[in-house]
Order: C-alpha cells, then structure tokens, then sequence
C-alpha cells in the first residue's frame, strides 16, 4: 500500500517549514504568532486523520527516496500503528502546548523564537517515528537533542536553564553517538538500513555475534533519552525550562524518544535474556527510585519530573520482560502518562504562573482560590496515582499483572514486590500533590494572590483531564488505538480487550496494598521528609560536573600538549616522519638492478656542481646574514638554470631564470622592511636536531632521485612527441603539452597565480589600514636610502632597453609553440622589462604613466584562455580542444596560427598581471614608509641644467 | 652526471629543510626557495637525463628526445613556486609590520621564554 504515503513526506516536513514562519511572525503580535505555528500542526493532523483509516485497518503506509544510495541512506518514510500513535500524540500535545504557552509565556519572552525551536522540536520527533531508514532516524534523532538544547535553555538568563541545557544535550547527545554505532552494526548484520528490513530480520539478528554490542549501544541511545538510571539525572536539570517545554518534552515526546525506539527494535532485539535482563532491570530500578526521590522532592516541578523518570522506568520494564501482554500495558500506559503527566505539568505551570512560586512546603489550600485548576490537578494526580475511574489505573493493572508473574533467576518475590513498592510510592507523591498543594487550609502569605487563569491556559490541561476519565471510565474508547500501536510493536495481530473489572487478581491485590501503603506514608510524610535529609546521597550533578571537567581537561591538554603553536616544531615532526615512511615504503618492497649508464660529465658542468653545492651550504651558514643570503640564492637559481640548459630542457632554463629575477626582486623589497639579519635563537641542541632532520630527508631524497634516475621507464610522452606536430600543431612539445594536451592543468595554474596575486593585493590593502601603517609611518629606513636614487644612467638605459625587451617577450610569446619559449617565459620577461622602469625612476614617476590597471589584465587573461576553452564547443569538441590552420601575410614567412595561441596569450596576459601586481603591492608600502613620490624621471636631468627638487609627499 | 644530480637535490633538500625549521620567517622563505628548487629538479629529473636532446621536433630524420612531460608539468611549478614565495612573502610581511616580530611559533612561547628570563634575573 504506497498511496497515502505520499502524504508522509509532507507531514514530516511541514513543522520545519513552519518553523519559518512564528520567527518572522513575532512582530505580528503574539496571538498571529501562536496561530501560524498551529497552523503547519494542525494542517499536519489533518493528512494524519486521512491517513488514519488506511492504518487502522492494519495497513503499513511507505514513501521512498533515494538519496545517498551508495550508502543505503534513502529519504523513506513509512506508517504503522505505532508511527500513527506517537505522530497523533506529538501533534496533538503540540497543539495544546502552543495555546498553553501563548498564555503562559510573559511579554518580555521572545515568542517568535519559542515557537521556531518548538516546531523544529516536533518536526525533528515527528521524523523520529516516520523514518524508515535508521539512518534518517539517527539524523532526526541528533535533531531532536539540538532542538531540545534550544528550548531548555530558551531562558538564556538562568543559569540553571544553561547548565541544564548543556546537560541534557551532553548526555542524551552522546546516548546518540552510542546509538549511531549500535544502528550501524545493525544495518551491517542485516544489509540493509530500512527498519521494514531489519524489524523483519529479527531471527538474524539475534543469532548474531554482533547482536550484544549492537543492543548494547542502541539501549545507550535509548536510555540516556528517556532518562533511564544511571542517566535519569539529566532530566530534572532540565526543568529549569519554560513549563510548556517541560510539558511537552516530559511527556509526549523526547523522553518517549527513547520508549519508542525499543517499542520499535521490540521485534528486532527483544526476545533474548540480554534483553530481558539489561531492560527489565534498569527499568525498574529507575522506576522505584525515581518514585521514591519524588517523594521529597519540594519543587513541584522536580516531583513531576522524578516520576516521569519512574513511568518511564516502568514503560521500559514492561519492554523489557518482552511478553506480547507486556507490550499491550506499555502501549496503553504511554497513552495515559501522556494525558495526566502533560496535564499535570501544565497545572503545575498554572500554580507557579499565579503564587510565583513552585515550592510544596509554601503552597495548600489553592482549592479555594482556583478551583478549576484544582479539579483538573486532582483528576490528573489521581490517575497517575492509579485509582480507579482515572486511566492510569487501568495500565497500571495491566503492569502489575505482567509483574506479578515475572521471575528474575528463578526468584518469583523480587519483581512484585518491587513493582508493588514502585506504585505504593507513586501513589503516595501522586497525594502529596493533591494533598500538599490544593488541599488543607487556606493560607495568606503566598507570595502573588492566586486565582484561576483564563480560560485559554486551562482549556489544554482541562482537554487532558477529560481524556483521563473518560478512558478511564470507558476503556474501550481506546481499545482500537491501543490495538493498532500494540500489533504493530508486536507484530502480531493480538487479541484482547480493555477493561476495568479483572475481579480479584494478585494486581487487584497489589493496587490495594500500594493504595493504602501510600496514603500511610504520606501520613508520615513529615518525619521522613526529616530522615529523608539528614541521610548523605551521592548528587549526580556534581559527579557530572566533575566529569565534565575533567573531559574538559583532558582534551585541553592534548590540544595544548600537541598544538602548541610551534610551527617549527610541526613541521620537524613532519618531515621526519614523512622520511620514516618513505623509508618504510622503500625498504618494503624490491628492486630491479641498474639498467642506465652514467652520463659523463664534462669540466664546465663540474664547475657549476661545485658552484652550486657551495652557494647551498653557504646560504645555510650565512642565513643570518640576510642580503648575503639573497645574493647566493641568486648563484643557486643561475646554476640550476644552467643545468636545465645542459639538460636538455631550454624551456625551464628560460623560465627559471626569468622567475629568479623576479623573486629576488621581491625578495630585496621586502627585505628593506624586515630586520636585515635574523637574531640567533636556536641553541646547539635544537641545531642538532634540525641538522639531523635535514640530512635525513637530503639523504633520502637523493637515494630515491638515484635510484629512478639509474632505471629505465615506460612514458607516456611517447604519445605527445608523437601527436604534437599533427594534433596540436606546434614543434615545441612541452609548450603545446602546456597548451593544448595538459591544457585543463594550465588554466587552473594561471587561475591560481592570479589568486596569488590579488590574495597579496588584498593583504596590502588590509596592512595598510591597520597599525601596521602606522608603524611604518615612524619606522626609520633613511639609513637605507641611496643619496642617488634615479640615477642618470640606469634611466637611460632602461628606456632604451624597454622596446628591446617588449620586443623580445614578443617574439619570445609568438615562436612559443614551435620553438622555446612561450606565454609563460614571454610574461615574466615583460615584467622584468616594466619593473626596470619601476626601479629605476621610482614608483610614482612609473604608476603614472601605466594605463592598464594589472588586475584586469589578470581577468583578462583567465577569459581569453576560458573563452578559448569555450570556443571549442562551437565546433562540437570538448572544452579546449586546440584547432589551427597556416597564415600566409604578406612580406613575413608563412606561420601557424592556432587556439593554442589564443590560449597562450591567456597565460601570458595573467602571468604578467599577476607578478607586476605582486610586486606593485610590496612597492606601494614604500610610500607609507615616509618615501618621497617623484614626479620627474630622474634626479638630475641633463637636459634641463638644473637640479631637480623632489616634492615632499606620501 | 646522475650522481651530480641526485647530490645537488639531496643538498637543496637537507639545506631546505634545516631553513624551514628556523624561527624566524626570513629563513623559512629562503628554505622554500631551497625546497622549491629541489622538488623541481627532483620532478625534472623523473624523465631520467638526457644532453642535447630537447623536445622539440626537427625535419631531420629520427633525432631522440627527452621526456618533454615533466618539463611542462615544472614549467607551471617554478611560476607557481614564485605566487606561493610572494604571498608567503607578504604574509611574513605583514606579521612583522603588525606585531613587531617575524618569530613564525606562537608568540606566548616567546612570552614565556621572556617571563622566565626575567624571572632569573630578578632572582639572580
């Protein structure tokens, strides 16, 4: 049956969308808020009851979509009994909480933010129970503990609704994490992460080696949820909420989470001892001591919260013992908690909303004043108590049945007695609240005069209240719901039916003696509220705390501890265990003997050898010296250009060459800013240990350089020294691999030294408006300056030299692809050629005289070499596919002209943008170091006979 | 000739890499120029050596030719060796403009080291 799941979607969906709307909304006022965020619920409802009958009549509703397939991760969506029950419950107690908190909710609150982290809470929970594929559900489960964060600590200024906040996100957020593990094992062992799936392959699964681990972690998710001992501490923390919060949360839905999700693996996981013994027993532990604190506990709140922890302690029992009448007593019972517990809690919000304080021991006698709000407490306490007439009697018939014939070990006493003992303490706190709150004596110092609220505060609690006696009145009002949700956790088609008269029982029994042992202990109330306090017990916040702490600690000590912030540290560690590895690798494999002569080497190689080691070792020993180092860096790239010549590779040499111009240049200009040595910080140990670093990595670099160099290879480039002249047109194979075979690689290498170069113009522009301007503005470099700083000759002969150089980048540009040269090489020279300008008439003089501004040269240059690329799709070809043809002009030879030119003057137009706008970036600082702007070419012009005087400026 | 080469990469390496592990950021720049130029020659190198070989084609008959691959791909490496010189450049820059200190380790060290220093001499 798929076709109304098409709807299931939609449903899931609909809160988040509506979580947009109440934050926009608040300006409307707060009654247009409220009813937009009711409005996505209530529309939600509907598709819901559509879909109703369809379930009812035993059918399972599914939606799917693929998403990450290769995961297994799909967007599917499926509907059975249970999903129907928590969806109807998750909407409906919406509903009734967004009328309850329009009122309760004081004009100083943001609502509109309220009502968003409620809808995204109900959107993230109505995805919890719709999820077909677990690991959607993981996603909508990690969802619900972020947006239960939101609205614990909605009161950003108490910082208990902080700390309890953080708490329950650290502990229900980590249960999640556990889960995730345990849900992954489950999809491994089923291979399949579709819950239809899985809940099929129950058998499988339990005779599985990994089922154990797999239970144990998705009980951690679960537990840690619904606030199952030893995780129960989180949940009274979290009361430092906004009551509708609490209402909801505590209720209906998160703490539920972890219920649903056991009803839900019930006919996966249960079955097994582990799961009888692990579920039952931390259930009902957390039920008698969750009842018994609540006992005396003052706070209102806090006495509604440790009995949740107590019904949720006996939900969880009853899944536990794993028995289909057990399921039928959970499934009712989280109907009822539901109605008295969320009734209960938005009365407790009442009395707190009008005496201003929640305290037990300050509170009696509010009968009188607030009638209404009395009944309803009264109602709603009586069936939690588990009186007759009220539905929480009815399931708690049901659990002390299950109870009353359930052995531990062999042990037939432990489990009624216990069970017996969790409800005479619920119905003794269930009095108190009657009792020690609406009963008694009026008194006058309460601390605002209460009376009832408006009718719209009390409508929710009240709609509960009816529910309570109603069903408890007529149980067969829930029979079919209860039949639904039951089959579909079973996964049976169960028969039975709901009633109030099972005559005389063992549970008949035990309802009496817990009846009359309850009202005896809240008779003795007093004096062992006395007892109660003077006995120590452990308090779970603080050992939170102190474990938090202490996670806090260690973490901060291993982040500290290993990043330190020493770089130079990293990187040693770096390099050494980069040297560990390689060396690992090499030795862990074999290797071929020698199949390479040696070439000779001839004297004048030798030379440049020895030059080159020498200027090495210098500039390590001389780096303090900052110039001199500068200088033998240049000897090293001369050499190495020099190797590239002899080596066969022309192209290199002439890029080397050129790109070591203008790094030194960009060297010494920076180097006029910096200190001009560099202190000796390092003592001989660290030296050593460098050294030792160093020579190992040079070490190993050579060895490997060795050994490929003495052994042949198989290319690839047979195939480009084959296809260049015919396929891209050009002799020079190293350029047309440039341009036309690697020709994807090129564009993304220019595109990356045009970052280059605006990243360093951004820097600048940052710099100089920051203290850094201010700095240079009264740093002193006049130590530095050269008493003739134009001089005469370098300026004429840079302007001679500027159309000789122009020309030669040309030329250099135009026989790229035949001969050595290129965009590449063509652009550094011409840059060369502009900054000789740059050096030797000063900056200003220079600046004013460009017309092409370098960063569009650089946006130029990616689109010509872009539209190139492009250009080949309007011949049908893939993106830079090179075509060319030959051109015969008048009086020149005949040349190829090809796209690979046009893709090459691309790279030359970025090449020069870039490295002008690099070096125009580093030179604009001078200015702000005090330098003075020439507006002549040269400090003393022969022409004019005169000396020329240089305009103060910056 | 190989075992020049290989050297002269060892050399550029071992020299590169002790400037890295300076402190200051001057050297560190001057062990990337070094690095850079190993690493380059290292890539260059893969397509083994050859003398009077270049890869570019000629009419005359069947003349060999180096391993025209690598060329191109350390072409495109020294030009964007330099963009990478030229923002770390800027960067060391900047720092030493701004803060007075082109130390490249987190300044509290520094800190540190000054704290106990003064604190030996206030004892001494």
């Amino acid at each position: 049956m798929t076709n109304g799941g098409s709807l299931l979607p939609i449903i899931a969906l609909l809160p988040f969308l509506g979580a947009l709307v109440p934050g926009l909304m608040i300006r409307a006022g707060r009654n247009a808020c409220a009813t937009f965020t009711a409005v996505p619920t209530i529309a939600a409802l509907a598709m819901l009851g559509v879909l109703t009958p369809d379930v009812l009549a035993g059918n399972t509703l599914t939606a799917s979509f693929e998403w990450l397939p290769q995961m297994g991760l799909s967007a599917s969506f499926f509907l059975d009994g249970l999903g129907l029950l928590f969806a109807f419950m998750i909407l409906g107690v919406g509903l009734l909480i967004t009328l309850y908190a329009r009122f309760y909710l004081s004009g100083d609150d943001p609502m509109g933010q309220f009502y968003t982290y409620l809808l995204l809470f109900q959107g993230a929970m109505l995805g919890i129970v719709l999820s077909d594929n677990i690991l959607l559900l993981l996603i909508f489960w990690e969802l619900t503990s972020l947006s239960s964060f939101l609205l614990i600590g909605y009161w950003k200024h108490l910082p208990e609704g902080r700390q309890g906040a953080r708490m329950a996100l650290a502990v229900t957020g980590s249960g999640g994490l556990a889960m995730i593990a345990g849900m992954l094992i489950l999809g491994n062992i089923v291979g399949s992460y579709n819950l239809t799936d899985i809940l099929a392959a129950g058998d499988l699964i339990r005779a599985s080696d990994w089922y154990l681990p797999a239970l144990i972690l998705i009980l951690l998710g679960a537990f840690t949820k619904s606030a199952q001992f030893p995780f129960h501490f989180w949940l009274p923390h979290a009361m430092a909420a906004p009551t509708p919060v609490s209402a909801y949360l505590h209720s209906a839905t998160m703490v539920k989470a972890g219920v649903f999700l056991m009803a839900r693996m019930w006919p996966a996981l249960a079955g097994t001892d582990a799961w009888f013994y692990i579920v039952s027993i931390t259930g009902l532990i957390t039920m008698v001591l969750g009842a018994l604190i609540a006992l005396f506990k003052d706070d209102l709140k806090a006495l509604l919260a440790f009995s949740t922890v107590s019904h949720l302690g006996l939900l969880t029992m009853l899944l536990g013992l794993g028995t289909e009448k057990a399921a039928i007593a959970a499934v009712f019972h989280i109907i009822n908690h539901l109605t008295f517990k969320a009734a209960l809690f938005m009365t407790a919000g009442i009395v707190d909303h009008e005496t201003h304080t929640r305290d037990i021991k300050r509170l009696g006698g509010l009968a009188k004043f607030m009638p209404v709000t009395a009944l309803i407490g009264t109602v709603a306490a009586l069936s939690m108590a588990g009186i007759p007439l009220f539905n929480g009697f009815l399931s708690k018939e049901l659990m002390l049945e299950e109870a009353a014939h359930t052995e531990w070990y062999e042990n037939d006493w432990i489990v009624p007695f216990l069970a017996t003992l969790g409800a005479l303490l619920s119905v003794a706190y269930s009095l108190r609240f009657i009792f020690h709150v609406f009963a008694g004596p009026a008194r006058d110092d309460y601390p605002a005069h209460p009376h009832d609220p408006p009718f719209g505060m009390w409508a929710s609690p009240a709609f509960l209240a009816v529910l309570v006696v109603l069903i408890g009145i007529l149980p067969g009002l829930a029979q079919p719901v209860v039949k639904m949700a039951a089959d579909a956790v079973t996964g049976q088609d169960l028969d039975f039916y709901l009633k109030i008269w099972h005559g005389v029982t063992p549970a008949l029994i035990m309802s009496i003696i817990a009846v009359v042992g309850g009202a005896i202990l809240l008779g003795l109330h007093k004096p062992l509220d006395r007892i109660w306090n003077a006995v120590p017990r452990p308090e779970a916040k603080v050992i939170f705390d102190a474990l938090m702490a202490g996670v806090v600690a260690l973490s901060k000590g291993l982040t500290e501890g290993l990043h330190n912030g020493a770089i130079s540290r990293y990187l040693a560690i770096f390099v050494a265990a980069t040297v560990a590895l390689v060396y690992a690798a090499f030795s862990g494999g074999t290797l071929s003997p020698p199949t390479r002569e040696m070439l000779p080497v001839p004297p004048v190689v030798a030379v440049g050898y020895v030059l080159l080691m020498a200027a090495t070792v210098l500039v390590v020993l001389n780096h303090r010296q900052r110039f001199r180092a500068l200088v033998l860096i240049g000897i090293i790239g001369l050499m190495i250009s020099a190797g590239f010549v002899y080596l066969s590779a022309p192209d290199l040499a002439l890029t080397q060459i050129s790109v070591e111009t203008v790094t030194i240049m960009l060297l010494l200009l920076a180097l006029h800013f910096l200190p001009k040595t560099t202190p000796a910080e390092s003592g001989a140990a660290l030296r050593l240990r460098d050294g030792a670093v160093a020579i190992a990595a040079g070490v190993g670099v050579a060895a490997l350089a060795l050994t490929f160099l003495m052994r042949d290879f198989n290319s690839i480039s047979d195939y480009h020294l084959a296809n260049s002249y015919e396929g891209g047109g050009g002799t020079n194979v190293v350029n047309v691999i440039l341009v036309d075979f690697r020709g994807y690689d090129t564009f993304g290498e220019i595109i990356v030294l045009g970052i280059a170069g605006l990243t360093i113009y951004a820097l600048m522009e940052a710099l100089l408006n920051g203290p850094a301007a201010r700095r240079l503005r009264n740093a002193d470099y006049s130590q530095d300056r050269s008493r003739d700083r134009h001089p005469l000759m370098m300026v004429v002969a840079t302007r001679a030299m500027l159309p000789i150089a122009v020309m030669v980048g040309v030329y250099i540009f135009l026989r790229g692809h035949n001969q050595p040269g290129g965009g590449f090489v063509a652009g550094l020279v011409i840059s060369i050629a502009l900054l000789m300008q740059y050096m030797a008439s000063g900056f200003g003089w220079t600046q004013s005289r460009q017309r092409l501004e370098y960063h569009t040269m650089i946006g130029w240059g990616v689109l010509v070499a872009g539209l190139t690329g492009v250009g080949a799709w309007l011949g049908g070809a893939p993106f830079l596919t090179s075509i060319y043809g030959y051109i015969k002009l008048p009086f020149i030879e005949k040349f190829g002209l090809g796209s690979a030119f046009a893709f090459d003057l691309g790279v030359f137009l970025t090449v020069l943008g870039a490295v002008m706008l690099m070096l125009y970036s580093l030179s604009r600082i001078a200015r702000y170091a005090g330098e003075t702007v020439n507006v002549e070419p040269m400090d003393y012009d022969p022409s004019t006979k005169r000396e020329l005087k240089q305009p103060e400026g910056n | 000739m190989e075992l020049l080469v290989a050297s002269a990469v060892g050399v550029l390496t071992a020299g590169g890499v002790y400037l890295i592990l300076r402190l200051r950021a001057f050297p560190v720049i001057l062990g990337l120029a070094l690095l850079s130029y190993a690493v380059n020659v290292f890539l260059f190198s893969t397509g083994r050596l050859m003398v009077n070989a270049p890869p570019v084609l000629n009419n005359y008959g069947d003349a060999s030719y180096t391993d025209p691959l690598p060329q191109a791909l350390v072409l495109t490496a020294i030009v964007i060796s330099f963009g990478m010189t030229a923002v770390l450049v800027m960067f060391a820059l900047g720092a030493y403009l701004e803060a007075d200190d082109d130390s490249i380790n987190m300044r509290d060290e520094i800190d540190d080291d000054a704290a106990r220093a003064d604190a030996e001499e206030g004892g001494a």
